[in-house]
């Protein structure tokens, strides 16, 4: 190790986990900054839980080594790790009262009795639930227990702050709330955090790196924009958001943008963005809101956008916008978020769909699984 | 009340099973309030003679103080090893776990005649006495699957989430134990030793085989008195002995409810 700061603060490298004969994590090299708020995002069963559980101590890793501020810990016990973990249904201590269950790691800590009493109201005044200290757990609703959740783990200046799927259990409006408390939060303290979801719009909103995985492996990490604008494959693209795939071939390229012919036969061009060949065998990324549908008897295409022609099928209306779903001639269909700026169609109208080559996006096509 | 002539007819009968069930227990408690040297219906009179006589009596004074001694210390031994076996069997893995736990629940399914005559050679060829701690012993082996199953049933519902957490906070497997595990486990613990005391205190089959003359249990007692002769005196004994093993398991019981509930509060 030198002697410079490094700025990577967790590594996890070469991990590996088994159950038997089934592999939860696969190889995974990760490296999470200090200070940053870093989402494993995926279905269940990708793994992302066991890889934070891993960081916490609560399994072991197969192989591999967790390296956090320089240490390799992974043969320090759970309790001397000093990571805060938060747990999907908040696992407060039923018998405790809040103040007890704030004060609880701290107990297991050289802090004097009334510096626990200043840090438990302290912590409780950060999550904006001040004065609850005499209550039990079940007095309070979900997403004040989740707060005092969250008050217990920042209490012990934790250096890294684990959120296992933390919302999950909420209500949908009060997870957004919660949601931009704890980004707030995170911001304010500065914690390195890593935050477990299986949620899109949790892991784009209010990540500093998103680290996208499926049956343990590491399918793409990046920024939420470049992993939700520049997707690695399709199950990238499809995983975040609502894509269009059109499968096509590589006809031609100029400087700035590509050349794809899809099924229909239409040929449209997607913005250069890494290296094609003629002939490559390609899909077509389009997010549905990037569409926009014109009723094509009085269509005029734009310079230099792509369009092609198809039939409304279906629509279902959600309130500020409408969803249509679009039959291409060659019968695939395609999704189509419209905001409602212009009209609204119906069954059967005749519409042609244009998109920005900016908004076309390039990934390989996959053998079909 | 209109019931049709077929519920009516189950109804007489259950009513009727439930009076050939407990005739004989009222009965003995009837008489024990009887006068009479030799009791029998109709009474003749009410009083607490055969109370006062027991009270008097030194050798089933001795057997009650047998009784307590042995049921409280069958109950604390039991729970003691109970609760660290359920803690294995609930939130460990290891081979043979199934195999382990069958074994240690089967003392409910063999007979307790076989238990008695087992654990007596298994003394004999260690060539030991009988003694009190063969008694026991044999009472912890009775009563350990009933406190394993009360602690386990609990354990299952105490989420592991609660322990993982207070290890990522701090504290070491043992302090998690008593800090959460404990509290939480309490109601189950505190049952499970009333539970193993009952069993205990009015365990006679198998005790008969175990114990001596010097370390006789009541219900041996009673068994004795009646080779010898039927007094008044045992309607009394009897009653004691409803009264105390059927309201220990309620108040358990009771208890054990009312710290679920404030638990969940």
């Amino acid at each position: 190790m030198g002697t410079e700061k490094d700025p990577q603060f967790v590594k996890f490298r070469g991990i590996v986990k088994k159950y038997g004969d089934v592999t939860a994590v696969a190889k995974m090299d990760l490296d999470i900054p200090e200070g940053a708020l870093v989402t494993l995002l995926g279905p269940s069963g990708c793994g992302k839980t066991t890889l934070l559980r891993m960081l916490a101590g609560l399994e072991e890793p197969t192989e591999g080594d967790i390296i956090v501020n320089g240490n390799r810990i992974n043969d320090t016990p759970i309790h001397k790790r000093n990571l805060g973990m938060i747990f999907q249904n908040y696992a407060l201590f039923p018998h405790k009262s809040i103040f007890d269950n704030v004060a609880f790691g701290l107990k297991y800590r050289s802090v004097s009795r009334d510096q626990i009493r200043e840090k438990v109201k302290h912590a409780l005044e950060v999550v904006r639930l001040p004065g609850v200290e005499n209550r039990k757990p079940a007095q309070l609703s979900g997403g004040q227990q989740q707060r005092i959740a969250l008050a217990r783990a920042i209490v012990i200046e934790p250096d890294v702050l684990l959120m296992d799927e933390p919302l999950s259990a909420l209500d949908e409006n009060l997870r957004e709330d919660m949601r931009r408390e704890i980004d707030n939060l995170q911001r304010m303290l500065g914690v390195t955090t890593i935050f477990v979801t299986h949620d899109q719009r949790e892991a784009l909103s209010m990540s500093d790196k998103i680290v996208v995985m499926r049956d343990g492996l590491k399918l793409q990490e990046g920024d939420p924009e470049t992993v939700y604008n520049k997707p690695a494959n399709h199950f990238v693209a499809d995983f975040l958001g609502h894509s269009n795939f059109l499968p096509g071939e590589v006809v031609g390229q100029d400087d700035e943008n590509v050349r794809v012919r899809i099924e229909t036969g239409d040929v449209l061009l997607a913005r250069h963005r890494g290296s094609w060949k003629q002939g490559d065998a390609v899909e077509l990324v389009v997010r549905a809101q990037r569409f926009e549908a014109h009723r094509q008897s009085h269509f005029q295409p734009t310079e230099g956008m792509n369009s092609f022609a198809g039939r409304i099928k279906d629509k279902s209306y959600m309130g500020g916008e409408v969803s249509y779903f679009i039959e291409l001639p060659s019968g695939r269909e395609i999704h189509v978020i419209s905001m409602m700026r212009t009209r609204t169609y119906d069954y059967g109208d005749e519409v042609s769909v244009q998109v920005a080559p900016y908004h076309c996006h390039l990934i390989g096509r996959e053998p079909e699984e | 009340m209109k019931l049709p002539s077929g519920w009516s007819l189950i109804r007489a009968y259950t009513i009727l099973i439930y009076v050939w069930m407990f005739t004989p227990i009222v009965a003995v408690v009837l008489l024990s309030f009887n006068p009479q040297q030799f009791g029998s219906f109709p009474m003749e009179g009410f009083s607490f003679r055969w109370y006062f006589r027991l009270a008097g009596n030194a050798t089933i004074l001795g057997a009650f103080k047998n009784s307590i001694v042995l049921g409280s210390l069958t109950a604390v031994l039991t729970t003691a090893v109970g609760i660290p076996a359920a803690m294995a069997f609930v939130r460990y893995d290891f081979r043979g776990k199934d195999t382990l736990n069958t074994l240690l629940l089967a003392p409910i399914m063999i007979p307790e005649v076989v238990l008695g005559v087992a654990l007596l050679l298994f003394i004999r060829w260690l060539q030991q006495p009988k003694s009190f701690v063969l008694l026991l012993i044999g009472h912890v082996v009775l009563t350990l699957p009933y406190v394993l199953l009360v602690v386990q049933a609990r354990l299952v519902g105490i989420k592991k989430e609660y322990e993982e957490a207070a290890q990522t906070l701090g504290a070491s497997p043992f302090q998690t134990f008593w800090s959460v595990t404990f509290p939480l486990l309490a109601p189950a613990i505190f049952a499970g030793m009333l539970f193993s005391f009952t069993i205990s205190f009015d365990d006679v089959t198998a005790t008969l085989f175990w114990a001596t003359a010097h370390n006789q249990t009541v219900p041996v007692k009673i068994f004795g008195m009646l080779r010898n002769s039927i007094s008044p005196e045992i309607n009394a004994l009897g009653t004691v002995m409803i009264v105390l093993t059927v309201s220990i398991p309620l108040f358990a019981g009771y208890i054990s409810r009312r710290f679920a509930r404030a638990a969940e509060k």
